[in-house]
């Protein structure tokens, strides 16, 4: 990929993430910084490339610590926000159940 | 078949960012925010998959899977366990799992370079060597505060030329960076570089409070962001960028909004400690005294009163109080007491903390309150009742010029009629500064630990029929 293409996407995606934010009420800025936690968690697919190329010790041994690390930032960020967003209730859906 | 993988992994990363970003928009509301989360979740799975027949994987799969379990396996049982108080240490705990990763992946490609396996154009080394920097930093910064919310940590450790060590450290991390850029990449130098980065992330936690961690975590979590945007470039995959990018960008400004709602910028936060402002002069004389109030008056009060507002804090955290917080709620409703929560911004330890300990007891989101729409109500409520909340309710803040928050927006709650401040001892909270609102003619002090004096409060209303 050209250094200007990343750029223009580089750009796009920092306005698209500040557009995103902008407009959230405080009671949801705990979830969504969680939230987003989970959503850099995509290093995962990152760290499996490396392993996957991985040849020398070094190489593996390293690549292999990614993949665990960011595995842990996965599955870790999408639980912890899960269990945040499922107590979310209004005292409207409260009754229905 | 070669050639559909080759259209199918970029495609499966297409659909993948776009449902991320679907998915983060969903969640700016509390009504769409689980689906959400689920459209993103989804989406995580569609790239992890796929990733498996990327045309450049070429093997260690079962290495791959191992480290997945291990490392999901762990996460998954300690975010199960960990009580919703503890959540914001956890996140800086897997924000900088994240980190660790995107460094990790810039150190094998800087690796391979040094080898000569692979050649980078300026670009490309550029932002690997960045991103390493960036992501070692949010690895060794965000186990800091995971250490220090987690209390196995106590001290901020200041000392006189700190800054300057600090600066030191991080050009010297620059240079080898810059290094490492133009000149020969030697596995040492790497290391070096490494190990330097994630001393800087140390080097600038350690300074900082427990009270500002919650900017701190969601900086370093734009950090990793960030960090993987860059890495996303090195292995030319922008599912990674846009998903880095995007949360780099969101991260940072929710960090300012942060910021902004304890009146600090960013770098007084990172770089100054707090209570500085002590020195500067003797601040506003304290007059009046405290005066205490034992439970059963407390209750008699909160029974009769019309309205009351409850302005809850860590303290509420800390005793684990939401359920008999809201137990007590219900019993005033039921007695025809108007009952609503106010949450100042950044009350408890991350911005919505409060929101979500009360959605875990089961207070409906309708009766919480933010600063802006509950200030008006406080001249016309019977009782506020602040629950191991401080600095957010002192009125230092508006009368003292030199009180370290002065400026920054309260609640105010001293001009209810009534005032209980629930607290369990006399001392000055998390930063060490004088609270005004305890020395106020209409304040009573309530001492005791938050879930026993609610227990109290809901055996005293009930006694009276």
């Amino acid at each position: 990929m050209e250094g200007w293409v990343a750029l223009y996407i580089f750009m796009l995606a920092a306005f698209t993430g500040i557009e995103i934010i902008a407009r959230v009420p405080a009671i949801l800025h705990t979830p969504l910084m969680s939230g987003s936690n989970f959503i850099h968690g995509i290093v995962l697919v990152g760290a499996m490339v490396i392993l996957g190329m991985a040849t020398t010790t070094a190489e593996i041994v390293v690549g292999f610590i990614a993949v665990f690390l960011a595995a842990g930032n996965v599955v870790g960020g999408y639980v912890v926000t899960d269990r945040m967003l499922e107590m979310f209730k209004s005292s409207g859906q409260k009754k229905e159940e | 078949m070669i050639s559909v993988l080759d259209f199918l992994v970029p495609a499966a990363y297409f659909i993948a960012a776009v449902m991320f970003i679907y998915g983060l928009k969903a969640m700016s509301s509390p009504v769409t925010a689980r689906s959400g989360m689920i459209w993103s979740g989804v989406a995580m799975a569609v790239a992890i998959l796929v990733t498996f027949v990327h045309p450049e994987v070429k093997g260690n799969y079962a290495l791959m899977v191992i480290a997945i379990v291990i490392g999901g396996a762990g996460a998954w049982v300690t975010a199960r366990r960990v009580a919703m108080t503890d959540m914001p240490q956890m996140i800086a705990l897997y924000n900088g799992m994240g980190g660790g990763a995107a460094a990790a992946i810039a150190g094998v490609e800087l690796l391979k370079r040094g080898s000569g396996e692979v050649q980078m154009d300026t670009v490309t080394v550029v932002l690997a060597v960045l991103g390493g920097i960036i992501g070692a930093v949010a690895f060794s910064g965000s186990l800091i505060a995971f250490a220090k919310l987690q209390g196995w940590l106590k001290k901020s450790w200041r000392f006189s030329g700190q800054q300057v060590i600090n600066l030191g450290v991080f050009i010297a991390t620059l240079a080898l960076g810059v290094f490492l850029i133009i000149g020969e990449a030697s596995p040492t130098v790497l290391l070096a570089f490494f190990g330097l980065a994630l001393v800087v992330g140390v080097l600038m936690t350690v300074p900082i409070g427990g009270a500002d961690m919650p900017v701190v975590i969601s900086l370093y979590n734009a950090l990793t962001g960030l960090a993987v945007g860059f890495e996303g470039y090195v292995l030319q995959n922008p599912a990674m960028m846009i998903a880095g990018i995007v949360v780099g960008a969101a991260g940072s400004l929710l960090t300012q909004l942060m910021a902004r709602s304890m009146n600090r910028s960013l770098g007084n936060v990172l770089f100054a400690g707090f209570g500085k402002a002590d020195e500067d002069g003797p601040g506003l004389e304290v007059s009046g005294e405290m005066r205490s109030i034992d439970a059963t008056d407390a209750s008699i009060q909160l029974a009769y009163a019309e309205k009351v507002v409850i302005v809850p804090g860590y303290g509420l955290a800390v005793a684990q109080a939401q359920h008999k917080i809201w137990e007590l709620v219900e019993l005033l409703q039921s007695r025809g007491v108007k009952v609503s929560f106010a949450i100042h911004p950044v009350a408890g330890r991350m911005p919505g903390h409060m929101n979500v300990l009360l959605a875990e007891a089961g207070v409906p989101y309708d009766l919480i309150f933010d600063l802006e729409d509950i200030n008006a109500q406080f001249p016309t409520t019977d009782v506020a009742l602040v629950i191991g909340a401080n600095d957010v309710v002192n009125p230092a803040a508006r009368k003292d010029t030199s009180s370290p928050i002065y400026g920054m927006p309260i609640l105010d709650v001293d001009k209810a009629r009534n005032c209980i401040v629930v607290k369990r001892g006399q001392g000055t909270g998390f930063s060490g500064i004088e609270n005004l609102l305890f020395f106020e003619d209409n304040t009573r002090m309530l001492y005791g630990d938050a879930q026993k004096v609610a227990q109290a409060l809901i055996a005293g209303i009930k006694s009276l029929g």
